[in-house]
């Protein structure tokens, strides 16, 4: 029933996003900011990752792949594949999920705690529009690009890592990268990152935009509002994995 | 002027305001008083639509509040400014920018006149120099005159003020009151606020409605709450032994019977003196029938 509850809730707030903005101005403002908050907040951690995932991917791939018969190739094709199909846009935003879910619940539980959000309702504002939608749109707008970014990364991490530890020699690496690439992998990455950066962003702005009480609701919430997006984003995962592949 | 007619207001079984009927008036400051849990932020909450009634209803200048649309309600809230408990001011921008933020978001000045408009205001508020700082670097007096400043920079009609002096000393109680009072005189504004601050019921109470356990009790102004036989509002507003002192000198000096020329000897051995204080013993314990509810 609790369920229910929150569902509906949850979306009554999406719908209520959708109203005349208003000053366009001031909208395109707070995007601009949401953008650099997730998007460059968020470059640091996601390079860091995804170029350590791409390395433990080739060096993990290497030692498990002992037989004489499987060509050195095929190394870089499961670092290609894994980074593409899952690491970067499955686990990258689950990490995102935990740095930008716990600090958008966290900053909108705090707005509301600190009646900011009453503030900005009186003034005439409507705050759905005002500071959750940009929230999504940021994600939206970001988060793929951050996928990409993490691709690119996480196979130059295990193509680094291979030619460090002389696994395979980068030309072999390289040779491999270019064998039995299917495109629709992209577009598959991509749907997810989509559909993650939409959980990442509107589940936490939920749970944060309902706060009531004071500093341990807050901490609650942005609990709560983490670990939901992480279970999301894993079922997301295999419904769409189920569905697309 | 703001109306409020038989307001009733339920949270699950729980029912907090009880057909509450009131009149806010224009270029008064009209204070909402009671207990905690007397319902008077639910009231003020109503009246500003953060909450919705269940049942009666709010009129603004003679426009229902409760009957309009979200469209018109966001046009009348533009002529509302508040004033929150905790100030409200938005933690990442600095003074200047909190108080410019209504500009932004509803005119189309530019900058320099939008500039020039939150000095103003800050200079009304008596706030110079603090444009620059944060609400963190500010004390908790001046984070209420910056609330004061961004309620205020729209030229609004009506003001609300959740409890001003709360965690405020008396002296910066004192003067954030006769701020707001200055203010909603000058602005001729209708001015509410709520509050359970002793000093501002007496100070800038020209129109007091009493609240208990989600009714009407009282209604009266910082003069008649002296004489007001209501022995619920004299055990609330009159709770000390000192505060009671202080009512019985306060009503010899409005009679008449204490002035410069007189020593407290003399004061005590007037028959009158002694009725007077008798009589405000005998009403506490045992409170009249005609009572001015």
């Amino acid at each position: 029933m609790k369920f229910f509850k929150l569902f509906g809730e949850y979306i009554l707030l999406m719908k209520g996003m959708f109203t005349k903005p208003e000053n366009f101005k001031m909208y395109w403002k707070e995007l601009m900011h949401q953008c650099v908050e997730i998007g460059i907040g968020a470059l640091g951690i996601v390079s860091i990752i995804s170029v350590f995932m791409g390395a433990v991917s080739a060096v993990q791939t290497a030692y498990q792949l002992t037989s004489p018969l499987v060509p050195k190739t095929t190394i870089s094709q499961v670092v290609r594949d894994t980074v593409i199909l899952e690491f970067a846009p499955t686990l990258v935003c689950i990490v995102l999920a935990g740095v930008m879910g716990s600090k958008i619940a966290g900053e909108l539980g705090n707005m509301r705690v600190s009646e900011q959000i009453d503030a900005l309702e009186i003034m005439g504002i409507n705050t759905k529009s005002y500071l959750v939608m940009p929230k999504i749109l940021a994600a939206l707008i970001t988060i793929p690009l951050l996928v990409i970014i993490s691709m690119a990364l996480g196979i130059w991490g295990g193509r680094f890592a291979s030619g460090m530890s002389n696994i395979v020699s980068l030309e072999t690496f390289d040779k491999g990268l270019l064998m039995g690439f299917t495109p629709f992998y992209i577009s598959f990455a991509l749907a997810k990152a989509y559909t993650f950066a939409f959980i990442i962003s509107s589940v936490p702005a939920f749970y944060g935009y309902h706060v009531k009480g004071g500093a341990l609701e807050i901490g609650r919430a942005s609990t709560t509002a983490v670990v939901a997006s992480c279970i999301l984003i894993l079922f997301a995962d295999y419904i769409l994995a189920a569905i697309l592949l | 002027m703001i109306e409020i007619k038989n307001v009733s207001k339920s949270f699950g079984d729980k029912q907090i305001l009880k057909g509450v009927s009131a009149v806010m008036e224009t270029g008064k400051t009209n204070l909402i008083i009671g207990t905690s849990g007397s319902g008077k932020t639910v009231l003020q909450k109503c009246m500003v639509g953060l909450f919705e009634v269940d049942k009666g209803e709010i009129l603004y200048d003679g426009k229902s509040f409760t009957a309009m649309h979200e469209e018109e309600r966001k046009e009348l809230r533009q002529q509302i400014g508040m004033l929150f408990q905790g100030s409200a001011l938005f933690d990442s921008m600095t003074v200047e920018r909190n108080v410019k933020f209504p500009l932004d978001m509803f005119t189309t000045w530019d900058h320099k006149k939008k500039i020039d408009r939150v000095n103003e205001v800050l200079e009304r508020v008596n706030l110079k120099d603090t444009n620059k700082k944060f609400p963190a670097e500010v004390s908790g007096g001046m984070k209420k005159r910056v609330g004061i400043a961004r309620a205020i920079v729209l030229n609004p009609k009506y003001l609300f003020c959740d409890e001003p002096n709360s965690g405020l000393d008396p002296q910066t109680s004192m003067v954030i009151d006769l701020l707001i009072k200055e203010i909603t005189q000058e602005y001729n504004m209708t001015t509410v606020i709520n509050t359970h601050d002793m000093n501002s019921v007496m100070e800038i109470g020209e129109n007091i409605l009493y609240m208990y356990q989600g009714e009407k009790e009282w209604v009266g102004n910082n003069k008649e709450i002296i004489f007001s036989k209501n022995q619920k509002l004299n055990e609330f507003i009159f709770a000390s032994e000192f505060l009671r002192d202080a009512k019985d000198m306060r009503m010899l000096e409005e009679k008449g019977i204490i002035d410069n020329d007189r020593n407290m000897d003399e004061v005590m051995k007037d028959p009158e003196a002694h009725l007077l204080m008798g009589d405000n013993d005998k009403r506490e314990s045992h409170p009249g029938p005609a009572d001015d509810k």
